[in-house]
């Protein structure tokens, strides 16, 4: 499965190669062109099979996690780390990860109940007093399979947890993997529209990968993919999960980088109900997406953000809906093939 | 003038949300301009085709508004929100908002005394006198602006979204009264300031002008054990020397300060220590733009109730078409 092999593959921002691999092996055979620009971008053209001039949609998703890199490597072979992206500090201690592409395995030191006193338990260790023990016992021997500025992931691969129902899968990196796969799969039907799928690298740390995308790709309008925050656990006050599991494809109206544009909006909805495809709103003014920085580029780009909810995202493990991600395909599908008469503009 | 004004700032526009003050606008300039055009953020742009030898020049102002966003319904109905743009929270408290379809909401906290001792946008909520989530579900994604009527008492004008209103509301009289220049001038009305300068960074890089000149408020200072800052309603319009976000292009600062000098035009320097304007991202677009703003000197900026004066704002008017009539050299 894509999701699977997405998932468990190593790609904090900056070190999407993995990712980009197995992206351009599954979209290949489908599209008219295949191209990684400067900043790695995997950039896919489908073109559609209306008359020019065609309307050109662009698709992103990012291919980049939250991960860590290296920053220090002691004396003792212990390996100091910063954040690449938002992890809360919390999750840390304990935690297995592989470093680098080669996967050198490592966990995240933590001291033992029987040292700690119940005051220092209640405390945050901050990243800047933990590291990584990869069994070596000096810097040589840690030298040897390890550099400075090499990158690190949670170790946790990837596992269906339920069959039936939800369908529920757990794994590292849902986001953005699960907006990964979701692109990935529009590529096997053919539309009136140009398709741009781009699989965007550096989100995690500032949207980066898709300006320039969006830059190079001069969409007429832009649909952002991702795994988003769920919360939906119970909880003693009334107040937003954010979004739901299993209820659908969650689309964004407003985060900290864009206001969703209307009329793209209005079609997504429009072409759910007609489908019978669930959907819902995402709790609005929470996060960002490349849908901020797609739809600043050049002279603006009318943009909206869809996502598949999954709960625990930036910790080592979340779980998604493999039928929410299936519904956000056949969505995307939908309305892909309503364009370009679907497009007002 | 005062009828535009009113009619701007009574319209619903919070920020992605301009469509109503973009109506009243295009109505306003199309008779006035060469050609009018709504891009791809809903931008409004009316362009205004000048003799030869003169500069590209874009002026912008801001149609949008601060407002609310309801991001949650309970199940009483009560309504959770998020801010649009920056809010000011010891004023929401008692506010009423109205929806696009003319519903409306009053702001209320949870707890008053907590919510003065620690104000936080978590603690309000919106009563639409709704009484179950089912009644109000519908309202969840949907953005909400505040509701005052405008008033005009003497030279002082009263309403909410001022900010920018009053920038449109001069920019569509110095098109209405620009018979003829040498510039090829874009009129820029445009969307989403509140909440990161959007529709001016697209405008501006599709326009590519040399000199890039925002219309919008600015912080007054001559209330009672105010902030120590210099603006003053009634004093004139005010150039800006620099903002947070903004240190002005001195040529247009210079040009601009000339040009009411010469025509007698009473005006103010300014100096900003928070906030800024669409002249920031109009600056730093494409190969970088010369660019400034004219600001007028607004009371208790986004609160429902903003403070203008209307003489400081027909001088900008007079500044702008003044420098507008003749070529400019920075």
């Amino acid at each position: 499965m894509l999701l699977e092999e997405l998932s468990n593959a190593f790609g904090p921002s900056g070190c999407e190669d993995q990712v980009r691999r197995i992206l351009a092996r599954a979209v290949r055979s489908q599209v008219d062109e295949l191209h990684s620009d400067a900043l790695g971008n995997l950039i896919a053209l489908k073109r559609g099979r209306g008359r020019e001039p065609r309307l050109r949609v662009m698709v992103d998703a990012h291919m980049d996690e939250v991960g860590l890199m290296i920053t220090r490597i002691e004396k003792n072979g212990l390996l100091g780390f910063r954040v690449v992206g938002g992890i809360d500090p919390r999750l840390l201690m304990a935690k297995r990860v592989v470093i680098g592409g080669e996967r050198v395995p490592g966990v995240i030191l933590a001291p033992p109940i029987h040292l700690t006193k119940a005051a220092q338990r209640a405390q945050v260790v901050g990243v800047s007093e933990l590291a990584i023990d990869i069994g070596a016992t000096s810097d040589a021997q840690a030298r040897e399979c390890v550099h400075l500025g090499d990158y690190a992931t949670f170790a946790t691969r990837f596992e269906v947890l339920t069959e039936g129902g939800l369908r529920v899968a757990k794994g590292k990196a849902f986001d953005d993997r699960a907006g990964c796969a979701v692109a990935a799969a529009l590529v096997d039907e053919e539309y009136d529209i140009d398709l741009a799928l781009s699989f965007s690298t550096q989100e995690e740390v500032g949207l980066r990968g898709a300006q320039v995308a969006a830059f190079a790709l001069r969409p007429d309008i832009a649909f952002a993919l991702e795994g988003t925050i769920c919360d939906d656990m119970p909880k003693k006050a009334d107040v937003s999960p954010t979004t739901r599991l299993g209820q659908g494809p969650a689309i964004t109206l407003m985060d900290r980088s864009f206001i969703a544009d209307h009329r793209l909006v209005r079609l997504l909805q429009e072409t759910a109900t007609q489908q019978g495809i669930p959907y819902q709103i995402k709790q609005p003014g929470i996060g960002g997406t490349d849908a901020g920085a797609i739809h600043q580029s050049r002279s603006g780009v009318p943009a909206v953000a869809l996502a598949v909810p999954c709960r625990y995202i930036h910790t080592p493990v979340s779980l998604l809906s493999m039928v929410d991600l299936d519904n956000l395909v056949r969505l995307m599908k939908a309305v892909l093939h309503s364009l370009p008469e679907g497009w007002t503009g | 003038m005062k009828e535009l004004i009113k009619q701007l700032t009574e319209a619903y526009g919070p920020s992605g949300h301009e469509e109503q003050v973009r109506d009243i606008i295009r109505n306003a300039v199309e008779p006035h301009a060469n050609s009018v055009r709504v891009d791809a953020l809903g931008n409004l742009i009316a362009a205004k085709a000048g003799r030869k030898g003169g500069k590209k020049i874009m002026l912008a102002a801001h149609m949008d508004e601060i407002g609310v966003i309801v991001s949650y319904v309970d199940e009483k109905g009560f309504l959770r929100f998020q801010g649009i743009g920056g809010l000011d929270l010891m004023s929401l408290t008692g506010s009423r908002v109205q929806f696009a379809d003319g519903v409306l909401g009053v702001i209320h906290p949870e707890d008053r005394q907590s919510y003065k001792s620690e104000p936080l946008l978590s603690k309000l909520y919106i009563d639409i006198g709704a009484a179950s989530r089912e009644e109000a579900q519908s309202r969840l994604g949907q953005a909400a602006c505040f509701v005052r009527p405008f008033a005009g008492q003497g030279q002082r004008l009263v309403a909410k979204a001022l900010d920018d209103r009053i920038g449109c509301a001069i920019l569509v009289a110095a098109l209405q009264q620009l018979d003829d220049t040498p510039h090829e001038v874009s009129f820029v009305f445009s969307v989403q300031e509140e909440v990161g300068l959007r529709g001016a960074r697209t405008s501006a890089f599709h326009i590519a002008p040399e000199i890039g000149i925002a219309l919008d408020v600015t912080l007054a200072a001559d209330t009672p054990e105010c902030r120590k800052l210099s603006m003053k309603l009634g004093d004139g319009p005010c150039i800006k020397v620099a903002d947070p976000g903004l240190i002005a292009h001195p040529g247009v600062k210079d040009l601009l300060v000339r040009t009411a000098e010469a025509h007698g035009i009473p005006y103010q320097l300014e100096v900003l220590d928070g906030g800024t304007t669409d002249a920031s991202a109009m600056q730093i677009s494409g190969s970088g733009v010369a660019a400034g703003c004219v600001s007028i000197a607004c009371r208790y900026v986004h609160t429902p109730s903003e403070m203008v004066d209307l003489r400081d704002v027909e001088n900008a008017v007079r500044l702008l078409v003044a420098m507008l009539k003749n070529r400019v050299e920075l």
